[in-house]
């Protein structure tokens, strides 16, 4: 399953979809939104989506993930629109038969996820905002 | 003369003005609509780094385009 959504995302269910009766070791990531960035109060971000483009580039990287380890099974969910400090901004669970490599797919996933999927964040402090990692000068965003 | 229309995202659609805008350029190649895009929207020259999408999947600056293609202005990406 990839999705992008603008509702709330149901981290059970991503879970759920990803397990699988063979696996030993279901591994999950949940991204969620800081309330600072560079020392400012972060209010909201705002985050955009190419979708058709996101959803293929989340494929080719579950692909190269399949590849490398023994998924057995997967699910990415990411949100997109107006979200606010402590909310859920993408879910990656991934099954395997045994913990190691559960542990290492879900990392190549959400490393590469954020390196080449299309989606964009805009910070939102209280005296101004900022799409992350745009210009040089930007501090690189790391969650 | 060919006439493109491209979509933008992020911070693009703050230098070219909306989410979606119609450039004509002489070339037919992403390296020829790069340039003039460059040239058009000096903003885009501050970008980290900019890709061009074409048909939803990172396009070669050689690659050639086609009269249907869909083309997207794709700044750095910052989900997660």
């Amino acid at each position: 399953m990839i999705k992008i959504t603008e509702k709330p995302i149901d981290i059970q269910k991503v879970i759920d979809t990803a397990s699988c009766l063979a696996s030993g070791a279901v591994n999950v990531f949940v991204g969620t939104v800081r309330n600072n960035a560079n020392g400012k109060n972060v209010v909201w971000l705002e985050y955009e989506a190419y979708e058709t483009m996101a959803v293929g580039e989340i494929r080719k990287i579950i692909d190269d993930a399949s590849h490398k380890w023994p998924l057995q099974g997967w699910a990415v969910s990411h949100r997109i629109g107006t979200l606010r400090p402590g909310e859920v901004a993408v879910v990656v669970a991934v099954s395997t038969p045994h913990r190691k490599d559960s542990f290492d797919a879900c990392e190549y996933i959400i490393d590469n996820l954020k390196l080449h999927v299309p989606i964009w964040k805009k910070e939102v402090f209280e005296d101004g905002e900022e799409w992350i990692s745009a210009r040089p000068s930007a501090v690189a965003e790391k969650v | 003369m060919n006439r493109y229309r491209i979509k933008a995202f992020g911070i693009t659609k703050d230098f070219l003005g909306g989410k979606e805008a119609e450039v004509e350029i002489k070339g037919d190649t992403v390296a020829a609509l790069r340039s003039e895009l460059m040239e058009r929207y000096p903003g885009l020259q501050g970008l980290r780094s900019l890709y061009i999408a074409v048909n939803n999947d990172y396009a070669e600056e050689g690659r050639v385009l086609g009269a249907g293609d869909e083309i997207a202005l794709i700044p750095p990406v910052s989900g997660g």
